[in-house]
């Protein structure tokens, strides 16, 4: 009964979908405000039929109904409550509808926070997300149904991946998917700007904090995503450079790129063409992002035959979403007026620069990640892109970017020049060669001590920035300390996202530079040494527990002949899915983690012991998770909320306006 | 600017130019091949270097770099010897030739076009419009003198 109550408002959802991509649009276009506001409707009502079908979903999960298809194959009676839920998107079918929920999500909040939105550009934008949802409505009915029955039904299913058995994927993938979807909101208001011919301060204002909030909880996903393969993955890597990862850092980097256009935009009406270009690209990258992963194309060429409907569906959608888009916006752009002019050393030029570096980044994920495809479907040879490519292109991007991270926000709007900043250099430079200098003589890596000061710079840079909006030794301490507390939720999001990108760095840095690792076969008393730590297997242990046979191996980590900690670390093998995962043994420390993990081996030969000293590697996570917190503390600024009053000419003291 | 400039030159020669010290002891020859193995793709796995992956077709790979190594090639040699066994599929770094012009330098032909498009477009713009220079010092004090009162 719920499947079908489920299957239901999924149709139903359907038409209220294309009903609200028609009406609206018709409404904006004839002026008929009575039309328009079927949009409004619309959209909370396909949130609700949407929210009901999710709902009967996980009602069949949790309840272990396997007379559908689904849970039959992705569910167990026996399984832990928390993966009875999860498992509802730990599927193709699932994940689909997940992601349809959080765009109706979306959808439904334009009406409720946009009462001051002009009408036809409101009635537009939510009729490019009512085609959005279509779309993939579409998809899931005709290819991909949850509500599929089971006849005869199995007396229990078939459980859950193991490699999906944790918390993390209760939290992972919504997180992303929020970020992904997230951005559909700058798609539709950029595609309905477009046709409107219009893009303004206004418009930049309204959507900026939906991009904060979309690109705050893909950095949190995508952070999650990390620590998760690095604790079950168990080879000690925090970012493999994997495709199903890249994709999922191609709409991180544009949508950083729009964040930052978009402040250009709301503050000094400049940037309006290229906004508009980047929310359009962000969404498109989402979109190969899902449909890359979810048809498996990724993985080879040759599943994409597996599933011809699906795979030839995605292309379509894709096709109509990222093609539409930018033939309009090809059509259309000459109409967006340009904002005034800047110089080339200025905020506005910095920003320009950050953006040029952060779409050149992404072009390299992009090739790094589909240039073998390419190869491999229009000639015979077949090549691999690896982590060195990407230390040879993306990572000296990202270093220039930062170089600049660490002036930019200390320009002035419209015109400045380096000269004025001389005094900054000098202390910079003076900073870089203290910290290179002791890092060099600690660390014994003329590399690592100046990237470990670079760094630094950007740390030093935004302290400067943030401390000259507080007149930091202007004017009293007192008055310092007033001027913090009236500081913007935008200045404070600033400083903690840039903070955090240099806390970021230290970690990447000390990983890729000190970090160690060894491997060997081991017996039971032999040992392995790893930089100046000593891991020692003592036990192993197999048996059987829950659903699954276990190796353990118990490794005692000593330095200086001093016992530090026995870490635990299994290899488990779940017969029903024939299936291997491995659970690592790991010390968490902010200054460093001691991980080891087992391979296979036996009695007599021994067995592959992997060990790691990962120094600092927190640091990357701490720096991530201070970017994500950024973003949301950026939305707590009450300049963000949308009015219809425009902003009142220069009052403000100037500082704090920045 | 500059300075930021020449930590990158810098930086770049660095990177290039950290060739390998050759030398044979047990402890460096490990080393090397780890590296040599991080650059080498198991060929039966999932986007994996031969150092990360439990297979037995990376352990057999890794067995073989070691041997190479002993024998007295070079880091070069081995990834060569690899390269002409396994084909290109087997580099996680894949070699710069026709088919991978448009990878190793499409990034770059584009950051240069850019930036090139970004400071014609301000140097052109800065001419038809004037830019009002910014305030300085004694204009400064005076805006905040008015802006004081204000509050």
């Amino acid at each position: 009964m719920l499947a079908e109550i489920g299957q239901i408002s999924l149709i139903v959802a359907l038409l209220i979908a294309v009903l609200q991509s028609v009406m609206p649009m018709l409404g904006a276009q004839k002026n008929d405000p009575r039309l328009m506001a079927i949009g409004d409707r619309a959209a909370t009502a396909q949130f609700l039929c949407v929210a009901t079908a999710f709902a009967c979903l996980t009602a069949v999960f949790v309840g272990s109904d396997f007379s559908v298809k689904l849970a039959a194959q992705h569910s167990h009676s026996q399984k832990p409550l928390l993966y009875k839920f999860s498992g509802v998107w730990g599927n193709h079918e699932g994940s689909m509808l997940l992601w349809v929920l959080i765009l109706s999500v979306y959808g439904a909040l334009v009406p409720m926070f946009g009462k001051n939105l002009p009408t036809t550009l409101k009635a537009r934008a939510l009729s490019v997300q009512g085609m959005i949802s279509v779309g993939f409505l579409a998809f899931i009915l005709f290819t991909s149904n949850p509500f599929l029955r089971l006849n005869p039904v199995p007396l229990d299913g078939q459980g859950l991946n193991p490699i999906l058995q944790d918390p993390g994927l209760a939290f992972h993938p919504p997180l992303l998917y929020l970020g992904y979807v997230g951005f559909s909101m700058a798609f539709s208001f950029s595609v309905a700007a477009l046709i409107e011919g219009r893009v303004d301060a206004v418009w930049a204002r309204w959507l900026r904090p939906w991009v904060l909030l979309a690109w705050s909880f893909l950095t949190a996903g995508i952070t999650l995503g990390s620590v998760w393969a690095y604790y079950e993955l168990g080879w000690g890597g925090w970012w493999m450079w994997d495709p199903v990862e890249n994709v999922s850092f191609l709409p991180w980097l544009v949508g950083t790129a729009l964040l930052h256009s978009i402040l250009v935009l709301g503050k000094r009406h400049s940037m309006a063409n290229w906004t508009v270009l980047l929310g359009i690209t962000a969404f498109s990258l989402s979109l190969i992002g899902t449909f890359v992963v979810r048809s498996g194309v990724l993985t080879s060429v040759h599943s994409f035959a597996v599933d011809p409907a699906r795979g030839v569906f995605i292309l379509i959608l894709l096709a109509l979403a990222t093609g539409g888009a930018l033939t309009l916006y090809a059509v259309r752009s000459h109409t967006l007026r340009t904002g005034p002019s800047f110089g080339l050393v200025s905020k506005e030029g910095g920003l320009v620069l950050n953006n040029i570096l952060l779409i050149v980044a992404t072009t390299t994920v992009f090739l790094g990640t589909f240039y073998p495809l390419l190869v491999e479907a229009f000639s015979d040879s077949k090549i691999s892109v690896g982590a060195p490519y990407f230390d040879q292109t993306f990572a000296p991007i990202m270093l220039l970017l930062i170089g600049f991270m660490g002036i930019g926000p200390l320009l002035s709007w419209r015109t400045d020049s380096i000269i004025a900043h001389k005094k900054h250099f000098v202390f910079a430079c003076v900073l870089m060669v203290i910290i290179t200098s002791l890092t060099f003589f600690f660390g014994k890596s003329i590399l690592g001590a100046l990237s470990i000061a670079l760094a630094a710079y950007l740390a030093f840079g935004t302290l400067v920035a943030f401390g000259r909006k507080l007149k930091f030794g202007q004017v009293s301490l007192a008055q310092s300390m007033k001027l913090l507390r009236h500081q913007s939720g935008s200045a404070f999001g600033f400083f903690f996202a840039h903070m955090g990108m240099a806390i970021a760095m230290v970690g990447i840095t000390a990983m890729s530079v000190w970090g160690a690792e060894n491997a060997g076969v081991l017996k039971i008393g032999e040992s392995l040494k790893v930089a100046s730590y000593e891991y020692k297997l003592e036990t192993i242990d197999a048996g059987r527990r829950d659903n699954f046979e276990y190796l353990q191996a118990g490794v005692a980590v000593s330095k200086d002949g001093e016992l530090l900690s026995t870490l635990t670390t299994e290899r488990r093998f779940y017969p029903i899915r024939n299936m291997v995962t491995s659970e690592a043994g790991i010390r968490v420390r902010q200054s460093a983690n001691l991980y080891v993990g087992i391979g296979e081996g036996n009695q007599n030969d021994g067995w592959i012991i992997r060990a790691y000293y990962h120094p600092y590697v927190c640091w990357i996570w701490i720096g991530a998770l201070f970017m994500a917190f950024a973003g949301f503390i950026s939305l707590a600024d009450s300049r963000l909320r949308f009015t219809v009053r425009e902003p009142a000419p220069a009052t403000a003291i100037p500082s704090a306006a920045e | 600017m500059k300075i930021i400039h020449a930590i990158f030159i810098l930086f770049s020669l660095l990177v290039s130019g950290s060739a390998l010290a050759q030398s044979s002891t047990e402890a460096e020859l490990e080393a090397r091949a780890r590296e040599v193995g991080q650059s080498l793709r198991c060929v039966v796995c999932q986007n994996q270097s031969i150092e990360e992956s439990d297979a037995v077709l990376a352990e057999d790979m890794r067995r073989l770099v070691r041997k190479r190594l002993e024998a007295g090639d070079s880091n070069a040699d081995v990834i060569n010897f690899m390269q002409d066994r396994y084909g290109d599929f087997v580099l996680l770094k894949p070699p710069v030739q026709t088919n991978t012009y448009l990878l190793w330098f499409g990034p770059f032909i584009l950051l240069f076009g850019m930036l090139f498009w970004f400071v014609r477009k301000t140097r052109k713009r800065s001419e038809t419009s004037p830019v009002i220079p910014p305030l300085d010092d004694e204009e400064k004090q005076r805006l905040e003198r008015l802006l004081g009162d204000e509050q």
